[in-house]
């Protein structure tokens, strides 16, 4: 038995007007990870998941899906798969219902199993209200909600988000990542790509960055964000200040009269920070991140990639 | 896929198929009683009299059969070429094919759909015809209800490949008004090819629609301008051919998968 979820070796893609979208990329899912696949625009990932959901030809290249070499048995190697695309991809006119049922039957699954399991699906993310609805008249989140519904009926162990949570609102979306969270705690391995990074911060545990067709990183979340040298904070002050205090180690700058920017070193601590600011009679009210970590590291390993 | 989860897999898809048509009933239902009544009217009511008689037969029941094989066909490729476009215009084509449905399966549960919409069309054309010519009894059952069902089967096919290849909406309304149309209406829907001269009548036996359309009225009336085994075979010809151009389509990805 493999280790694996998802086995990728020597992965190629060429389209017909002879873009190389993949030049040949190897990855490794281990079975139960939360997994995070990101890069820009255009850098590959549609193409990756593309192939291995089989909505794309492959050019070259081995793909197991726990174990099973699609190339031998896709049928067997697809039933392990859910997939949520990032375009809608069903039919407007059908009810919320039906396209889940109608998903599961394309799994072979009856109808009478298939319906018990879209109601719980539908409960849980909270468009049991909107069954009988035709799916056109759903808003853009709750049309994210029903492919991912759909991408679960049949309960696969490996599932691919493509963008999950694009159009979502934010208490909605809290609540996809609890119920993600929760079935990937009971199993399912989670492949994810998303342009907010702090989603992929706060769930995935492993992480590669793909970039114009290659892997340019594939290790874990942690590991990657221990190499972030420099961080920067946005304080929020007790009182107005006057005048910048000199602490040039600190880089600060002013964003106004009661906020503060300060970047530290990966040899800083926040407390020296803090020590001086009290010197200088300054309270700090609250504090952040300015940008997200992961988004910092993001941006530099596209930009090294790139020669920038 | 086991056999069963095979089975119940095209039981959904056929299901599918047959939803989406009648969902829309008053689109694809409605308008051959429509039209069909029109031409009865017109043709076989006002200036059937007038014509006569046609292989020995009144117009009107002359008629019968062509117009509801004009209808069968017309349905029959319609209803897969805008279904099977209309999922890869929507994407919905992505829920096949990351299923573990076979490529045969997918064509069959399509092939259910036409199928079901070609013979339902002509049991309402039949009846209609019926409100015009009570009298009319079938000859020969058993073939009639053959060429129905290989009728529909070869023109799901058909419409089938136009959409794999077809890009826009444009391109699933060429091959049915420029090519299926005339070629119906020169196929002996509305006369016996007997009556041409010599040059037309040689011409016309090259249209396939005629050994459809001849076949089917063998059936109801009895009565035929070809003969019914060559027409046979190459209804059963076709079908194995269009197949055979599906499967090879749809295992290659042309026009589905990038």
């Amino acid at each position: 038995m493999t280790e694996y979820a998802l086995e990728i070796n020597g992965l190629k893609k060429v389209y017909d007007n002879d873009v190389e979208a993949l030049k040949g990329i190897d990855l490794k899912i281990t079975k139960g990870d939360f997994f995070a696949l990101l890069g820009p625009n255009g850098a590959g990932k549609s193409s990756t998941i593309g192939i291995i959901s089989s909505i794309t030809n492959k050019t070259d290249g081995i793909i197991k899906i726990f174990g099973i070499d699609i190339d031998q048995d896709f049928p067997k190697a697809k039933s392990f798969l859910g997939v949520v695309a990032q375009e809608i991809n069903f039919s407007q006119f059908e009810k919320v219902e039906d396209i889940v049922i109608t998903q599961a039957g394309f799994y072979g699954i009856p109808k009478d199993i298939a319906k018990k399991r879209c109601k719980n699906l539908l409960k849980k993310l909270s468009l049991w209200d909107k069954r009988h609805d035709q799916a056109r008249n759903l808003s853009g989140g709750q049309k994210r909600r029903v492919m991912i519904a759909k991408a679960l009926v049949h309960e696969p162990k490996l599932l691919i988000l493509d963008e999950p949570t694009a159009g979502v609102d934010i208490e909605l979306r809290r609540e996809m990542w609890d119920f993600l969270s929760d079935i990937n705690k009971k199993g399912t391995t989670i492949i994810l790509t998303t342009h907010y990074l702090e989603e992929a911060e706060q769930h995935c545990n492993n992480i590669a960055i793909i970039d114009e067709g290659s892997i340019v990183e594939d290790t874990s979340m942690k590991e990657l964000l221990s190499r972030l040298s420099i961080q920067s904070f946005v304080l929020d002050l007790e009182n107005e200040i006057q005048e910048l205090p000199d602490l040039p180690i600190f880089d600060l700058k002013s964003q106004d009269s009661k906020t503060l920017t300060a970047t530290l070193t990966k040899d800083d601590d926040l407390n020296s920070l803090f020590d001086k600011l009290s010197e200088h009679g300054i309270k700090v009210k609250s504090m952040r991140n300015e940008q997200n970590r992961l988004e910092e590291l993001f941006i530099r390993l596209v930009k090294e990639k790139d020669g920038n | 896929m086991g056999t069963k989860e095979l089975i119940w897999s095209i039981i959904t898809l056929s299901e599918k198929e047959l939803r989406r048509f009648m969902r829309i009933w008053v689109q694809t239902l409605v308008p051959p009683a429509v039209t069909t009544s029109l031409y009865f009217v017109i043709f076989g009511s006002l200036i059937g009299p007038r014509i006569g008689a046609m292989d020995g037969f009144d117009y009107i029941q002359f008629m019968i059969p062509g117009l509801i094989m004009l209808a069968v066909i017309t349905a029959a490729y319609s209803n897969v070429v805008s279904s099977f476009y209309g999922v890869k215009f929507q994407r919905a084509i992505e829920e096949l094919l990351i299923s573990p449905m076979p490529n045969w399966a997918i064509l069959f549960g399509y092939v259910v759909g036409g199928v079901a919409r070609g013979v339902m069309i002509g049991v309402i054309v039949f009846l209609v015809s019926l409100v015009f010519y009570p009298n009319f009894e079938i000859e020969n059952y058993g073939l009639t209800i053959l060429v129905l069902f290989l009728t529909s089967i070869m023109f799901s096919l058909m419409g089938f490949i136009n959409a794999v290849y077809a890009d826009s909406f444009d391109d699933i309304a060429v091959i049915p008004t420029f090519v299926l149309t005339p070629l119906i209406y020169l196929g002996g829907v509305f006369y016996s090819i007997n009556i041409l001269p010599d040059i037309w009548r040689n011409i016309s036996l090259a249209n396939p629609m005629l050994y459809v359309v001849n076949t089917f009225r063998e059936g109801m009336l009895g009565s035929s301008d070809v003969s019914i085994p060559l027409a046979l075979g190459m209804m059963v010809g076709f079908i194995i051919l269009f197949a055979v151009i599906c499967l090879y389509l749809l295992n290659k990805g042309i026009g589905i998968r990038q």
